[in-house]
């Protein structure tokens, strides 16, 4: 497979670390009432979704960036790549 | 019509006119006691003991697709009980001994050959850790034992003792590990079900649930709606997919595993050797083929195929540890999907809904968990409580932190 970098360009996705669902950037408010659940969610249940899956890359073997990458998991075709700042600063998080 | 030595000698004197079909291939009726969803070898072997073990006969295994189409046709056929937690090494025990009689028992040739099991290990504290788990694996009635250089070289003398980076230092046998020919293991159950009045119900996949006040009462197929009192659901790499049908969301990821197999060569290696450096395993089919295969290829996926990175670290460790193999050619790969549980171990429960159970999150390593959990499954849907050395399966163990995590990597699907 080869990851369209938003900054690098084409790389093969052999230089990832693949972390896995991109829910895993929406961490749960540690504060709220049901807080032990919502992180047991958070951290143990999966859609795990056969078809469109937006999921979190690591690039360990070069500029280090985390990416969301959008792929189908019937084809394994990448339709979108952006890097996981840029989503979160969309989110209204991290200035 | 049962196999023996006396059947196959008339056979063969009288033109093998004889031999009939395995089992029947009946239409679905409109109810039974008990659906199995998926027909791999789980589901064929939990059909099997709730009517040999468990008196219940009327039942019906529903598979999508054909008999072995999953994962039960595709693995590389390593059969060991070499884990080392209280959750788990009964268990796979379990598996063993009912491995050990499983073709007496099936009257079935499932080609179970207990060839052993050999770990290696590179360094020291490696050893450390694989006495430790050797006597874990005493402790819960398996066998091991640990050898040193020399006695690991006489079983396998082929093996780079002196490989510059990961020399060898000893291993972990396991006497009674093996192989079985994985689509018998399949048939055998299949027809042992069939012959108890199991009707088994291929092409027929399962596309929704019926629940009606919180309990579950049949299942809608290809094939129409179908009513049961317990619908046991054990579909390996589409557990996902399967539940989500009846609302649930599983501590489960699917990744592809790959495997392998070589020209035919003569007899090389004795059993089944794994690499300690890196993630290897290998073993020589009857047929002189060397199987092998390593680790998931580390993303989510569906599609039964692999990637080439694993391909090459595969063969990387394969010159690591047997150089002789430099130049045997490879006949041909495949990919089965996996589901990966976050704790890396497998669940057998009931679900918060009545009369709706599941069986799944089996990794890479649910070949040889086929018996036993075909029975402790079994057990489960008879009598609606755990068999006792399947209690630690629990669906909703995350909640209260009684994860079995076996590798001690966490909810990270992709490492264990
Ligand atoms: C390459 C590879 C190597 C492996 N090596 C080993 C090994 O060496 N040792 C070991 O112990 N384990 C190994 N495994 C793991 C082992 O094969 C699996 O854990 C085990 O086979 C899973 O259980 P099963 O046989 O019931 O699964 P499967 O055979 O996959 O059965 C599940 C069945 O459910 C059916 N199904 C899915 N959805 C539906 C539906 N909606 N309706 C009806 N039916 C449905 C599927 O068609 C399938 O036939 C390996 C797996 C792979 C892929």
């Amino acid at each position: 497979m080869i990851i369209n970098h938003p900054l690098l360009g084409p790389r093969d996705s052999s230089e990832f670390y693949h972390m896995g669902d991109a829910v895993l950037m929406d961490r749960p408010d540690p504060e709220a009432e049901n807080a032990a659940e919502q992180f047991h969610d958070y951290a143990y249940l999966r859609d795990n979704p056969a078809g469109e899956y937006r999921e979190l890359w690591y690039h360990e073997q070069g500029d280090r960036s985390w990416l969301v990458v959008t792929r189908d998991t019937l084809t394994h075709e990448i339709s979108s790549v952006e890097l996981a700042r840029e989503v979160a600063r969309a989110q209204g998080r991290s200035k | 019509m049962r196999f023996s030595a006396f059947k196959i000698f008339k056979e063969g004197l009288t033109g093998n006119k004889g031999w009939t079909p395995h089992w029947r291939e009946p239409e679905p009726k409109p109810s039974y006691d008990v659906i199995v969803v998926g027909g791999g070898g789980h589901g064929l072997a939990t059909a099997y003991y709730l009517a040999k073990e468990f008196g219940v006969t009327n039942v019906a295994v529903l598979e999508k697709g054909w008999l072995g189409s999953g994962n039960i046709g595709r693995n590389t056929t390593i059969i060991r009980s070499n884990y080392m937690l209280p959750e788990n090494n009964p268990f796979y025990e379990m598996a063993m001994k009912l491995w050990e009689n499983l073709e007496q028992d099936t009257n079935y040739n499932s080609m179970f050959s207990q060839r052993g099991i050999l770990n290696l290990c590179h360094s020291d504290p490696q050893r450390d850790a694989m006495a430790r788990r050797g006597n874990a694996m005493i402790l819960s009635g398996a066998d091991a034992e640990l050898l040193n250089r020399e006695q690991v070289r006489e079983l396998c003398p082929f093996l780079s003792f002196d490989n510059e980076r990961f020399p060898i230092t000893g291993g972990l046998l396991q006497r009674r590990g093996g192989t079985a020919r994985h689509d018998a293991v399949a048939w055998g159950y299949a027809r042992g079900a069939d012959m108890r009045g199991v009707d088994i119900i291929q092409n027929c996949e399962v596309t929704g649930f019926h629940i009606e006040n919180g309990v579950c009462t049949g299942v809608d197929t290809t094939k129409g709606p179908i009513k049961a009192n317990k619908v046991g659901v054990c579909v390996a790499g589409s557990s996902s997919r399967v539940m989500a049908k009846a609302g649930l969301r599983l501590p489960i990821e699917s990744h592809v595993l790959q495997a392998f197999v070589s020209e035919g060569l003569k007899p090389t290696i004795p059993g089944v050797v794994t690499f300690g450096a890196g993630h290897l395993y290998i073993s020589q089919s009857d047929k002189g083929g060397l199987v092998f295969g390593g680790d998931i290829d580390k993303y989510n996926t569906y599609a039964q195929r692999g990637n080439l990175p694993v391909i090459e670290h595969i063969a990387e460790d394969m010159r690591a540890m047997i150089p002789a193999l430099g130049r045997v050619r490879l006949l041909r790969g495949w990919g089965g999907v996996m589901d990966m549980s976050m704790d890396g171990t497998p669940f057998i429960d009931k679900t918060h809904i009545g009369g709706l159970y599941f069986n799944g999150g089996w990794c890479y390593g649910g070949f040889k968990a086929t018996p036993s959990s075909g029975w402790c499954y079994a057990h489960l849907l008879a009598k609606d409580e755990s068999h006792e050395l399947a209690k630690g399966f629990r669906l909703d163990r995350f909640i209260g932190g009684n994860m079995v995590d076996e590798k001690g990597q966490g909810p990270q699907p992709n490492l264990h």
